[in-house]
């Protein structure tokens, strides 16, 4: 089994600030994390390598700082890492990643399963994974929960997708494409082998012209979506604890929420 | 002059605070209360590679260095002493003794089941009238045969009723003060060997603490560690390993009161503002992060001085000494923060500052220690070599 899982760095929304570069990810744009979504991607690639054989590789598209996502799926256990990374390649809309990405899988060469998460946290379109089926022209199970059984000889693959009021088990050829939902599995922990392997591993950084394209096909020029992304406003909350018996508590309490204006 | 952690050490770092973060946070409280012992994390940690994290990869070790070893032992304590204590007897005190100390048939007998986890071990010297004064201890073992008969009571002893290994110490030979006690490794389910658990402690309630029995216990030849008469050095060596994941612990531990009391001072409001504008509060946050620093910087410095394998006995007592005392000093003041909240078991500082007080008794007392380090200086101490050091880390061996 050849397995291709699709890893994004993405910021670490648990720890938003007014320090951070809109939703970008920069130098200083605050903690930055492997998408919780492909943590579970991971796992599942893994656990299929685990049962059926063959090789995992971890495929990411974003900025040298990226790295760190890649090491983490590594230190995690898959096989290779490749970073898809390039100046020109920034600000490219879901469609135009696809299309690098598309790239960067027909240079990995033949795979039989290719696994992302069911979106990224920053950008939250859920539209990459689909475009890349779309345009490897591969069959995409979506939202997968649990997958039933893949028969590496017979060639196919049985997969539960979580529907909004319904399970929906679906059988595809192989090769295809999968995105998954957290109720897959339970993502391992980096194992200290694995982070010792991973800290000295050397990850390949594929630029456009290791992938034969223009620059003009890649980054905001060749993009039809431009992001404007705005931060949520910081929410202040306060706890003030009101001293005394309950009588003197409850009328406390009441001037207090006159004087908020909650009633 | 290098401060900087690897990539390797951040990594370690990270994994091992989301660890303590998700696995054991959720459920500590709980089993303090409760005095219960975290039966479930034992896998999880072993699965992690936590059991053997500084032995090498051909005992089945994870192959790390020790400032990994420092770096796990601070992030268990973060969340909670007790898990911490497991890794400080199991590998610092048992595990790490036998690397040392062991004949390579036993390091290849041993270690395995150690650094995989699969048995659990701890280590036997306090007795009921035998703390700081290691000489008193009348354990004693006599030899029959190509066999010792090990009689003795041991006491505080943590993982007493979860081990199964035990690293015991007794006397062969009553007129050589510390020069006649020997090590021994002894097996659950051995005759004559039976443990139990001490209730009511003040704090680490999620360990387990109690104490060994030995009534003829029959020892094999092959289960003695070191030689005969050694095992006063075989003990005060172990304690180099195991003070420093103390005094790792207790910085982790400063670092989750810093960070609670830090949240709480943003967020509770006294006189119209936030407690944390009040420069008494900001006094107690000040002396937080100094004794975190400097702490720091002790414990980094012994995981520096083991890594070129340099004897580091006065080293590990001064952070030892220095990382507990502030990390009580330092669970105080966050509970004073937090006021009479932090009085209560809602809050895991009241939990910190009761785990904080066992850290300033075991592993030698604070008195101890300071009478350690003026003998030092006044040169009334010093540190011969041991005819087994622990050698310094080698990548090509630890991992090959």
């Amino acid at each position: 089994m050849n397995i291709i899982a699709l890893v994004k760095q993405t910021p670490d929304t648990a720890q938003l600030s007014a320090a951070m570069d809109g939703m970008r990810l920069s130098a200083e744009g605050g903690p930055r994390i492997v998408n919780p979504w492909d943590e579970y991607t991971l796992e599942t690639a893994i656990q299929t390598r685990e049962e059926h054989g063959g090789k995992v590789t971890a495929l990411c598209l974003g900025p040298p700082e990226a790295a760190d996502a890649l090491k983490t799926a590594l230190a995690m256990g898959v096989d290779e890492a490749i970073l898809v990374s390039d100046p020109v390649m920034a600000d490219s809309d879901c469609l135009t990643s696809a299309r690098i990405l598309v790239a960067a899988i027909r240079r990995i060469g033949a795979f039989d399963l290719i696994v992302g998460g069911r979106a990224a946290i920053d950008g939250n379109t859920a539209a990459t994974a689909v475009q890349i089926a779309a345009l490897l022209g591969v069959p995409l199970v979506s939202y997968v929960a649990d997958l039933k059984s893949l028969d590496p000889s017979a060639r196919t693959i049985t997969a539960v997708r979580l529907l909004e009021r319904a399970r929906e088990t679906v059988t595809s050829r192989l090769p295809a494409l999968i995105t998954v939902v957290k109720e897959i599995n339970e993502p391992r922990y980096p194992s200290l082998i694995g982070i010792r392997k991973a800290a000295r591993a050397s990850i390949p950084v594929w630029k456009c012209e290791d992938l034969g394209l223009d620059a003009s096909a890649v980054g905001a020029g060749a993009s039809k979506v431009a992001w404007q992304a705005e931060l949520p406003p910081i929410r202040e909350a306060n706890v003030e604890m009101i001293d005394g018996g309950p009588e003197d508590a409850a009328r406390i309490l009441v001037d207090r929420l006159i004087e908020e204006k909650v009633i | 002059m290098d401060f900087e952690l690897s990539e390797e050490h951040k990594m370690v770092e990270q994994m091992v605070y989301d660890f303590a973060r998700n696995e054991i946070l959720p459920t500590i409280r709980e089993h303090d209360r409760n005095g219960t012992f975290p039966h479930d994390l034992l896998p999880k940690m072993a699965a992690q590679g936590f059991m053997g994290i500084c032995l090498p990869v051909r005992y089945d070790g994870a192959g790390m260095d020790f400032i990994s070893l420092g770096l796990l032992s601070e992030g268990l304590e973060w969340a909670d002493s007790s898990v911490r204590e497991t890794i400080a007897v199991h590998l610092g005190l048992h595990a790490l003794p036998i690397f040392q100390w062991g004949t390579e048939e036993q390091k290849k007998r041993f270690l395995p089941a150690l650094a995989t986890g699969e048995h659990i071990a701890c280590f036997g010297l306090t007795e009921p009238g035998a703390g700081s004064d290691v000489a008193a201890m009348t354990s004693r073992a006599r030899k029959k045969g190509d066999t010792y008969l090990v009689s003795g009571e041991k006491m505080w002893i943590t993982l007493s009723d979860v081990a199964d290994r035990f690293l015991v110490f007794a006397k062969t030979s009553q007129e050589e003060g510390t020069r006649g006690i020997t090590a021994f490794l002894l097996e659950r389910g051995w005759d004559g060997l039976t443990t139990g658990t001490i209730k009511g402690k003040m704090g680490v309630r999620a360990s387990n603490t109690g104490w060994i029995n030995m009534d003829e216990v029959p020892v094999p030849e092959t289960h003695r560690l070191g030689e005969e008469g050694e095992g006063f050095k075989i003990a005060m060596s172990c304690l180099d390993n195991a003070r420093y994941t103390v005094a790792a612990g207790a910085v982790g531990m400063m670092k989750y009161c810093l960070e609670a009391s830090v949240s709480y001072a943003r967020q509770r409001k006294t006189f119209g503002q936030p407690i944390g504008d009040h420069q008494l509060v900001k006094q107690l946050i000040a002396q937080m992060k100094q004794r975190i620093d400097l702490g720091e910087l002790a414990v980094r410095k012994v995981g520096w001085l083991k890594n070129r394998g340099v004897r580091n006995t006065r080293e590990t007592s001064m952070a030892k000494w220095y990382c507990t005392e502030s990390a009580f000093a330092t669970a105080s003041d966050a509970v004073q923060v937090h006021g009479a909240y932090g009085y209560s078991d809602e809050y895991d500082v009241e939990r910190h500052l009761r785990n904080s007080k066992s850290a300033v008794i075991y592993e030698g007392t604070s008195q101890i220690h300071q009478l350690m380090q003026a003998d030092y200086v006044f040169g009334n101490r010093t540190d011969r070599p041991l005819r087994c050091e622990m050698p310094a880390f080698d990548p090509d061996y630890w991992q090959n």
